[in-house]
């Protein structure tokens, strides 16, 4: 099909018109944290850099911070392992009840989070007497992230197949010294994406945090949350924010380099 | 006796499946599966008026309250219209963006696209949302400014406000795998229609759409059950009105059992659309 020149410009239009559509919200964040007015009028009158350095000093934040990287990298870590050894059962063994571990794995992601929220919530309190806090975060952030690592996992070994394995035992390693010359490196990158992947994922994650974190607990997007609406924090969350979206450029720039598995970087 | 445990593993490949199971199975089962049968038994609870504790009696009252009170099937209604619509919006402003990307831009600007496309997925979802506050702000928002010369004024906060910013948090989930769809589609199926005389957009309509019909359904199952559960855009900019996960919030420390009623509707309605999308055949294009 050779496409018109007319139907090239209208695509590319309205490919601009979504990028706009994407861009613009994001700039005005990045905006508004230099902005002067304590009220973000737009458009700003004056442009102001005390917002950052009051938020670099504002230990809310830092904490906050604190705990999301704790329990993002408890989380994935977790994730990877829980992940990859359901990744190799599907993918290298025949067993009954494999389709179902395939739909139990996606099942966290697919329903909507307040339901595993309460769900999970009411689990801890009610049936086993926990208190909720940096533990019950962690359980529930790994929960949802397995299905992160084990996408990226399934997928590498799948295209890998077998007979690499197969050579280095026929050449004598032991299933331990296969694993750890053959398969493991072959799977690094992948499991690195897949890693990247969920400790984003728990990093965002604010629906079931709010239900698993209870009172002692701030994760980043919980404080985000809890100040919103408090005019003279506002500042603050405003070049929070701004941290945020100028940050997202990194783990996009990583997995475009590691992940051969699809442009897309395993998500789908 | 170490030595020979690797060996030992090999030779029985029934251990080794169970070694690699058990832990994560469950894991799923108990942290998961566990807490989400509770919660499918709570809502069969009342809750004592006086004292506030769950009474764990099986009854059908709460599912008789849901289905008979009018607020909540409008609830039940505006919070499906509001996810058909973003799938909607979403599906509309993709299509075109990922026909562009992997069928018109050259491969080193296509790479560009696709990063571009990417990096608002690791924006924080709040910020995104908190973004679209400042945007749709009546009077001094940013849309205003921007629009306003043209006569378009801002919406403000409520349900057009709760769709747009839906749309555009999930947007990306919908590009992405048309993209990856379209960009399996061989060209030449593409040629072949044209030299049979079918134009651009008959092409469109009779080739590509049935071709990228699954990643459709596969972007739609992230736009649909993202928006069907979504309680926290609707209180940032949703103005008073509530769709479905904002009510199990509001009930859910004053009545248990009343909110995993509520829960169990994006649930069977998740359940049914999984169920149609399997019977398409889409998911194991995905």
């Amino acid at each position: 099909m050779t496409i018109s020149r007319n139907a090239r410009l209208l695509l590319a239009s309205l490919l601009g018109v979504g990028l706009a559509f994407i861009y613009i919200p994001l700039s005005v964040v990045i905006i508004n944290s230099f902005n002067a007015s304590k009220t973000f009028s737009w458009p700003p009158s004056h442009f102001t850099t005390i917002w950052w350095s009051k938020a670099l000093e504002n230990t809310g934040v830092r904490e906050a911070l604190k705990w999301s990287i704790f329990a993002g990298l408890s989380a994935t870590a977790i994730a990877l392992v829980l992940g990859t050894c359901l990744a190799f059962a599907v993918s290298r063994y025949q067993f009954f009840g494999r389709e179902v571990i395939s739909l139990l794995v996606v099942l966290p992601i697919s329903l909507p989070g307040v339901v595993t929220g309460i769900a999970l919530n009411s689990a801890f309190t009610k049936q086993l007497g926990m208190s909720t806090g940096l533990l019950t975060v962690v359980i529930g952030h790994a929960t949802f992230c397995i299905v992160i690592v084990y996408n990226n996992a399934i997928a590498r070994l799948r295209r890998m197949g077998t007979s690499l394995q197969e050579a280095s035992m026929d050449l004598g390693a032991n299933g331990i010294t296969t694993f750890r010359l053959i398969t493991l490196p072959n799977l690094a990158s992948a499991l690195f994406a897949g890693g990247l992947l969920a400790f984003g994922l728990s990093f965002d994650e604010i629906v079931v945090t709010t239900f698993t974190a209870g009172p002692g607990i701030q994760t980043l997007p919980i404080w985000i949350y809890n100040n919103l609406f408090r005019p003279n924090q506002a500042p603050i969350v405003n070049v929070v924010a701004a941290t945020l979206v100028v940050l997202s450029v990194i783990p996009i720039y990583l997995s475009q380099r590691l992940s051969q598995d699809s442009t897309t970087g395993g998500r789908f | 006796m170490l030595h020979s445990l690797p060996n030992f593993f090999h030779k029985n490949q029934r251990l080794r499946l169970i070694a690699l199971l058990t832990t994560p199975v469950l894991w799923l089962v108990v942290a998961y599966l566990g807490a989400l049968a509770m919660l499918l038994v709570t809502a069969f609870f009342t809750i004592d008026s006086f004292t506030g504790n769950v009474i764990q009696q099986f009854n059908l009252g709460n599912f008789h309250d849901m289905l008979t009170d009018a607020a909540y099937k409008n609830v039940v209604l505006r919070t499906l219209g509001i996810a058909i619509s973003v799938t909607f919006i979403c599906s509309v402003l993709a299509i075109p963006m990922a026909f562009y990307m992997a069928k018109i831009a050259r491969p080193r600007s296509q790479k560009i696209l696709v990063a571009l496309v990417l990096t608002p997925l690791w924006a924080s979802y709040l910020v995104k949302i908190y973004a679209w506050r400042t945007m749709l702000e009546p009077g001094n928002g940013v849309l205003d400014w921007l629009l306003g010369p043209i006569g378009i004024n801002s919406p403000g906060f409520g349900g057009p406000a709760i769709i747009i910013g839906l749309s555009y948090l999930w947007l990306p989930y919908m590009i992405l795998p048309i993209y990856a769809g379209l960009e399996r589609l061989p060209n030449n199926l593409l040629d072949a229609s044209g030299d049979l005389g079918a134009h651009n957009f008959y092409t469109f309509r009779k080739v590509i759409l049935p071709l990228i019909f699954p990643s459709l359904v596969a972007g739609s199952m992230f736009t649909f059950s993202l928006s069907l559960g979504d309680y926290i855009t609707a209180q940032i900019i949703g103005g008073k009105l509530q769709m479905l996960g904002n009510v199990v919030y509001q009930n859910f420390s004053i009545n248990l059992p009343f909110a995993a009623t509520i829960a169990m509707v994006p649930v069977s309605i998740m359940a049914l659309y999984l169920y149609l999308v399997r019977r398409t055949g889409a998911l194991a294009s995905m």
